[in-house]
C-alpha cells in the first residue's frame, strides 16, 4: 500500500470511501503467522503455526481458551489478541454468572465486532491489529467465525489467516464440502495438513504448531505436543490418501489422551515449561 | 423508649449443620441435607456442599440464598484465577479468597457460616473455619451451623490434643484414618439429629484425597 494524505487518522475518509488505518490494521493480520480453523457438525478444530523469535525464546501463545465451549486463535498483534481474549473470557464468565448457561458464540462475536468498530470511529484510538478465529459450540451446533480489525465478522466452514494463509485456504477450498460430515480425527488431520501447506516445504513437527479442539461433549482444550506428534506421524506415513485406515487407530488413542487435558488450558506447546511471557 | 424493630429482615436462617475434619492425607467434609425456614421444612434433599476447586470443597450453613450467591462468586473468581495462572486454586489460596470476599460485605454480610475443606500444597488435609464476616483460621476440625453447639464439644473430646501442661503426660491425639474420620462424622450427625430439629434427613459426606473426590450419603432421622 502506498502512503497518501488520508491515512494519518482512523477518522479520516479517503475520497474513494476507504478508511486506510483500518485497512492497514488488516495488513497487520496478514503479517502475523498463520492460524487456521475448520468445523464439522459436531467439532471445531483450530490450528496455528508457532514461530519463536529466536531459538532462545519461547513460542508466542496464539490459541486461547475462552470458556469450556469457546476458543480463539489469533493472527497479528498478539498483545492485542491477548487483551481481546481477556475481554472474551470476562464476558463469558459474567454471562454464565447471570444466566447460568454458556454464552452463545454468535453473541460473543457480535460483542467483539462492536468493540472493534468503536476503535474505527474514535480519533484517540487505533484499531486492534489482530484477526480472531473464534471456534465454539452452542445449542445450534458447531461454529467458526472470523473477526476482523474492521469490526466485520463472518461465519466460515473453514478459514485461514496470517502469512501464507492462501496456501492453506486453497487446500481447504478443495475439501470443505466434506467437512460437515467429517469425524473428529479427520478434521484434526485436515487441520494439520492445512498448517503444513502454510509451511511451504518445511517439515511439520509438533514443536512448531499448536492444535486445539472443541466438540460436543468435549470442552475446548489444546492438544499436547505428544498427541500432535503422534497424529503428524500417523498421517505422514500414510501419505496423501483420504482417511487412511492407520490414522483413525492411532488418532483415536491420541484423542482419548487429549480428553484428559480438559482442566488445563495450556497443553504447553513449548514443552519445556511455559515462560511467564506466554500469559 | 423500647427499641424499634424492623418490619422486614433481608435475612432468613435455613438451618443445617456442617462439619469438616482434616487428616494426614485426606479431608472429610459433611453436611446434612435439610433446608428449613422457621418451623417448616423447605427441602429434605438440598446440598450445602460445593466443590470450588480440585482440592477444595466448601460447606455452608445459614441463609442459603446468600450461600448460593457466595458460591457463584467464588466459582467465577476461580475461573478467572485459572485463566491467569494456568492452574487450579490451592485450598489455602481459596481460603484467603473466601475471607476477603466475606469481609468485602462487612456492612451487609453474607449470612453464611462456612467451613472449607481440602488438601494443602503438600497434600495434607486442611480445614478452614469462618464466621460470617471473614474471620478465619486453619484448624484440624470444625463445625458450623445449628448443630455446631452439639457437635463441636464432642469433636473436641475426640480430637483435641491434650494440654502439654497436664500431668501425668498424656499421648498426643492419634491420627485418624480416613475410615475412622468418616465414621466419627456419621456419629456426630446421628447425635446432632436427635436434638437439633434443623439437622436431619440425610447426611452428605465428601472425602477429598490424592485419588480425587468421593461422595457418600447416609440416612438420618427424618423427624
Amino acid at each position: 500500500m502506498f502512503r497518501n494524505q488520508y491515512d494519518t487518522d482512523v477518522t479520516t475518509w479517503s475520497p474513494a470511501g476507504r478508511l486506510f488505518q483500518v485497512e492497514y490494521a488488516m495488513e497487520a493480520v496478514k503479517q502475523g503467522s498463520a492460524a487456521i480453523g475448520l468445523r464439522s457438525k459436531t467439532h471445531v478444530v483450530l490450528g496455528c503455526v508457532n514461530k519463536a523469535n529466536s531459538e532462545l525464546s519461547s513460542h508466542q501463545k496464539k490459541i486461547f481458551k475462552v470458556d469450556d465451549h469457546i476458543g480463539v486463535a489469533i493472527a497479528g498483534l498478539t498483545a492485542d489478541g491477548r487483551v481481546l481474549s481477556r475481554y472474551m473470557r470476562s464476558e463469558c464468565i459474567n454471562y454464565s454468572y447471570t444466566y447460568e448457561s454458556p454464552l452463545p458464540v454468535g453473541r460473543l462475536v457480535v460483542q467483539l465486532a462492536d468493540k472493534a468498530q468503536v476503535c474505527t470511529q474514535r480519533s484517540w484510538k487505533r484499531p486492534y491489529g489482530v484477526g480472531l478465529l473464534v471456534a465454539g459450540l452452542d445449542e445450534k451446533g458447531a461454529h467458526l467465525y472470523y473477526n476482523c480489525p474492521s469490526g466485520n465478522y463472518f461465519e466460515y466452514q473453514a478459514f485461514a489467516i496470517g502469512s501464507r494463509s492462501q496456501a492453506a485456504k486453497t487446500y481447504l477450498e478443495r475439501r470443505f464440502e466434506n467437512f460437515s460430515e467429517s469425524t473428529r480425527e479427520d478434521l484434526i488431520k485436515d487441520a494439520l495438513m492445512a498448517i503444513r501447506e502454510t509451511l511451504q516445504g518445511e517439515t511439520l513437527k509438533s514443536s512448531i504448531c499448536t492444535v486445539a479442539v472443541v466438540g460436543a461433549g468435549e470442552p475446548f482444550h489444546i492438544l499436547d505436543q505428544e498427541t500432535v506428534q503422534k497424529l503428524i506421524d500417523s498421517f505422514e506415513i500414510a501419505g496423501t490418501e483420504e482417511g487412511p485406515a492407520a490414522a483413525p487407530d492411532s488418532a483415536a488413542e491420541g484423542g482419548s489422551a487429549a480428553e484428559g487435558g480438559a482442566a488445563s488450558e495450556q497443553g504447553a506447546p513449548a514443552g519445556e515449561g511455559v515462560a511467564p511471557m506466554d500469559i | 423508649m423500647t427499641k424499634q424493630h424492623p418490619a422486614w429482615s433481608p435475612y432468613d436462617n435455613n438451618g443445617g449443620t456442617c462439619v469438616a475434619i482434616a487428616g494426614a492425607d485426606y479431608c472429610v467434609t459433611a453436611a446434612d441435607t435439610r433446608m428449613s425456614t422457621g418451623y417448616s421444612i423447605l427441602s429434605r434433599d438440598y446440598s450445602k456442599i460445593i466443590k470450588l476447586a480440585d482440592k477444595c470443597v466448601m460447606a455452608s450453613s445459614g441463609f442459603q440464598a446468600d450461600v448460593k450467591a457466595l458460591q457463584k462468586l467464588l466459582a467465577a473468581r476461580h475461573l478467572i484465577y485459572q485463566h491467569q495462572h494456568n492452574k487450579q486454586m490451592s485450598c489455602p489460596a481459596m481460603g484467603q479468597l473466601l475471607s476477603n470476599t466475606l469481609y468485602y460485605k462487612r456492612f451487609f454480610p453474607y449470612y453464611s457460616f462456612n467451613v472449607l475443606g481440602g488438601l494443602d500444597n503438600e497434600g495434607k488435609g486442611c480445614v478452614y473455619t469462618y464466621d460470617a464476616v471473614g474471620s478465619y483460621e486453619r484448624v484440624g476440625y470444625s463445625s458450623q451451623g445449628s448443630g455446631s453447639t452439639l457437635i463441636m464439644p464432642f469433636l473436641d473430646n475426640q480430637l483435641k490434643s491434650p494440654s502439654p501442661l497436664l500431668l501425668p503426660a498424656q499421648d498426643a491425639v492419634t491420627p485418624l484414618s480416613e475410615a475412622e474420620a468418616v465414621d466419627l462424622v456419621k456419629t456426630c450427625f446421628a447425635s446432632a439429629t436427635e436434638r437439633d430439629i434443623y439437622t436431619a434427613n440425610k447426611l452428605e459426606i465428601v472425602v477429598l484425597n490424592k485419588d480425587g473426590i468421593h461422595r457418600e450419603y447416609m440416612e438420618l432421622r427424618k423427624d
